[in-house]
């Protein structure tokens, strides 16, 4: 038995690579070229030399999005040669190189890359160190990417505890924030916790199946293909538990406890990174997972499934109303927006994976914005993030009132907006898969949901006489941008549709065995 | 031997850990059953890995990444144990409560 | 009787008995002295499994460093502390003891059950041909550089972002007195620097 050195090619992982190295880069470059926040410099207390609206670091962030730009390009070549030559894995079979994977890549990259221009302009207007958060998104966008395409249940894990460590980090950045360390703390230890039960699902997978693979030879899905269906216990438990860990990451009901506290107490830019690209990444897995792997196991997993689906729907759209902090609230109703995405899983067909895609996209674009106001509204520590602070912000604020509003009917599902067609497509999913009880369900959420989101509308509009403080937004060209940007795609998207769901659809093919 | 014995154990131990992280309190000792957990899953895997002989040894793979993934995990955590530590001096979950349901 | 059944009976009750010994243990260097009993416990029974490599791993790397880490904070953190026992939640105990046992009881089952049918297709002795030919350590070495590179590459990613992760966190915020001397000193070195520039 000698050694087979492996046939490596990287262009599957390319983009992984191109963003890691980025990441190592930005550390070099953090540490050699210009000056350090005034948290790390002897002299503190004096503000920075030469800080402009964009701090005299700018390279961080322009490097960062060069290594976003070129993860995205090469993600295009993949699909160029996925177009050509169809489906294949990588890697002995660890890495899937597939529509579906490079549709989520380049997703990804977008969320990064936006959250990197908010943080910027967040960081420098708070004097923290930029390097190192730079740094962890790049890598934690690794760590999704890598997730999105692993074709074996150990390299989902791997993806997924690198991410989670940087999201950990990143959520406890503004280290001074009292709440912030406290939600570090809290999304950590469940964090671990569930991925525990991620890691024994992953055990009794292997010890079902004899393998950790999706699609090689003698990997799960040619298992199931020759095992009579009595024999499956196992890896159905395994497949159960596999589900409680990717639920948590996406926060649905039962495993959302985090979801409040770790959304609060993170830097707004990283909550609605988190928002957007934690929750694609962990659909990416569940999609791969449920609706191609083991969709011959369907009958199996979709009661549980569906009852995640309908449980996570109601109880984030309810807690979200009686919500005093809008952090808190977005948090809720991205609870809810995960059980939205569910009904398109349980769907089990193309038109769910295309839609299920299409929703984690435009949400994403819709919440990265919403989360940017709330930075540009809430002051250096983030304080001014009840409802009640956004008294009045119509006459303070015309433009980015407006901008809110638009977003808030978008999360809510009104028509013209981007979220009324994301909503119709995994709706539209799950009636022609036969479950138009679970739509109904779904239906009735929304209506709920829309409650909180009119709330935060009226509270904005009122012209009140006793308004103690009135809003003030403090935002740089970055920030405005990212709310433009977000505005555009959710309101473009909500008139035209069609190029992306093309896309969403071309991603539906995966890689077989 | 019976693989049996070993899932048994395996089972009772994962259990053992989940009953540790719901019921105490300090964030270290939350995170001592967790490890304990992560040991659990491990056994399975060499279980495994020792039924399905030459083909197992994915099993074994994969509870040296899982060693190394604990080691990260912890440090992490130990970190903003710490971090929390200098600003209270107690590491309590249950007054950590800045921020309500 | 075998020698490997007595072996592994002991290790058994070693394992589960510190395990449980965890919870009831007050002072945390007591459950972390108990969870590294439970851990060479469990490597002894990854040695009867033949898994040699994965038993020096979890004595070197688990019981060795990684709990010698955790004693470390908890030292640092104080010895003396004890955890209060008053439940914050009415109940929370009671709980968490019927969802622990629920879980236990429906592993095993599903374990049990699950693996009957498995357990009866494959030979024992596949295990002893590996590790007579190629050994447990070069079979591993194969499979993690040719198989499982990706992974192993991935992990060195994992542990970067850890680094940097404790770096970010464990740094103190520069307005904290604990080093002030030295920040002071290298407040003088970049005066003097400041000073040099111009000549």
């Amino acid at each position: 038995m000698d050694f087979v050195a492996p046939k490596i090619a990287l262009s599957g992982i390319a983009p992984e690579i191109a963003l890691a190295a980025t990441a190592l880069l930005v550390l070099l470059a953090d540490a050699f070229i210009g000056d350090r926040p005034r948290t790390l410099r002897p002299e503190h207390g004096s503000a920075r030399p030469g800080s402009g609206i964009l701090g005299n670091r700018w390279h961080l962030p322009l490097l960062s999005l060069i290594g976003f730009g070129a993860a995205v390009y090469l993600a295009l070549d993949a699909w160029d040669r996925v177009d050509a030559t169809g489906a294949t894995t990588q890697f002995s079979g660890m890495i899937a190189v597939d529509g579906f994977s490079v549709f989520v890549k380049i997703t990804l990259a977008v969320f990064g890359a936006l959250t990197i221009l908010l943080g910027h302009e967040y960081l420098v207007r708070r004097d923290l160190e930029e390097g190192e958060f730079f740094a962890l998104v790049l890598f934690s966008v690794a760590g999704m990417m890598l997730m999105a395409s692993s074709a074996d249940l150990i390299v989902t894990f791997l993806a997924l505890e690198t991410f989670s460590i940087a999201l950990y980090v990143l959520v406890g950045y503004q280290r001074s924030r009292l709440d912030g360390q406290e939600a570090a703390m809290k999304y950590f230890l469940l964090g671990a916790f569930s991925s525990t039960f991620f890691l024994l699902g992953i055990a009794l997978v292997f010890g079902a199946t004899g393998s950790t693979n999706l699609y090689g030879e003698g990997g799960i899905t040619s298992f199931l293909a020759t095992t009579p269906a009595a024999d499956l216990s196992l890896l159905v438990l395994g497949a159960g538990l596999l589900i409680v860990g990717l639920g948590f990451k996406v926060a649905a009901v039962p495993f959302h406890m985090w979801t409040p506290d770790a959304y609060q107490g993170a830097p707004s830019p990283v909550t609605g990174f988190m928002a957007a690209g934690s929750k694609l990444a962990g659909f990416a897995a569940l999609l791969r997972l449920l609706d191609v792997v083991l969709f011959p196991l369907r009958w199996d997993w979709r009661p549980l499934v569906i009852g995640i689906a309908v449980v996570t729907m109601i109880v984030g759209s309810i807690l979200a109303v009686v919500q005093d902090d809008i952090k808190r609230m977005l948090a809720y109703s991205s609870i809810a927006h995960a059980g939205f995405v569910f009904t398109a899983v349980i769907a089990t067909n193309d038109r769910g994976i295309s839609g299920a895609l299409f929703y984690l996209a435009t949400y994403g674009l819709t919440i990265v914005g919403a989360f940017a106001i709330v930075a540009v509204l809430g002051g250096p520590e983030e304080r001014r993030t009840r409802v009640n602070d956004f008294r009045g912000l119509f006459a303070a604020h015309p433009l980015l009132a407006g901008i809110l509003t638009l977003l808030m009917l978008s999360l809510a599902g009104v028509p013209i907006t981007s979220g009324f067609v994301a909503k119709l497509v995994v709706f539209g999913a799950a009636v022609e898969a036969g479950y138009t009880w679970v739509v109904v369900v779904g239906a009735i959420a929304s209506a709920i949901a829309a409650f909180f989101y009119l709330r935060i509308l009226v509270v904005m509009y009122m012209v009140d006489a006793e308004v103690a403080e009135e809003p003030k937004a403090v935002m740089g060209p970055l920030s405005i941008g990212v709310i433009g940007l977000s505005a555009a795609a959710t309101l473009v998207l909500g008139l035209f549709w069609s190029p992306l769901i093309e896309l969403a659809e071309k991603a539906t093919f995966f890689a077989g065995p | 031997m019976p693989i049996t014995y070993l899932l048994i154990l395996s089972s009772m131990l994962f259990s053992i850990g989940v009953y540790g992280v719901l019921a105490r309190q300090n964030a270290v000792l939350i995170l001592l059953s967790i490890e304990l957990m992560l040991n659990a899953v491990n056994i399975n895997l060499v279980a495994f890995s020792a039924m399905f002989g030459a083909e197992g040894v994915a099993g074994q793979v994969f509870a040296l990444f899982i060693i190394a993934v604990a080691a990260a995990e912890v440090g992490v955590g130990l970190a903003i144990v710490i971090l929390i530590f200098r600003n209270r001096s107690n590491v309590d979950v249950d007054e950590m409560s800045l921020m309500k349901w | 009787m075998n020698i490997e059944v007595v072996v592994f009976g002991v290790s058994f009750v070693v394992a589960l008995g510190s395990s449980i010994a965890m919870l009831f243990a007050k002072n945390a260097v007591h459950v972390a002295l108990f969870l590294v009993a439970a851990q060479v416990a469990l490597a002894l029974t990854f040695l009867l499994q033949g898994a040699y490599f994965i038993a020096a791993v979890q004595i070197i790397v688990y019981a060795g460093a990684i709990m010698v880490l955790f004693l470390f904070v908890v030292m640092l953190l104080g010895v003396d502390r004890r955890e209060a026992l008053i439940e914050p939640l009415s109940g929370q105990r009671t709980i968490a003891v019927g969802l622990g046992a629920l879980l236990a009881a429906e592993i095993v089952y599903v374990a049990v059950k699950g693996t009957e049918f498995v357990i009866g297709g494959r030979g024992e002795d596949a295990l002893v041909t590996i590790n007579e030919d190629p050994g447990n350590v070069k079979a591993l070495a194969r499979a993690l550089f040719s198989d499982y590179l990706l992974p192993f590459e991935a992990t060195s990613v994992l542990l970067v972002v850890a680094i940097v992760g404790v770096m970010v966190l464990a740094r103190r915020m520069g307005h904290e007195g604990f080093l002030r001397e030295t920040t002071e000193d290298e407040g003088s070195e970049g005066a003097e620097t400041d000073a040099e520039v111009p000549a």
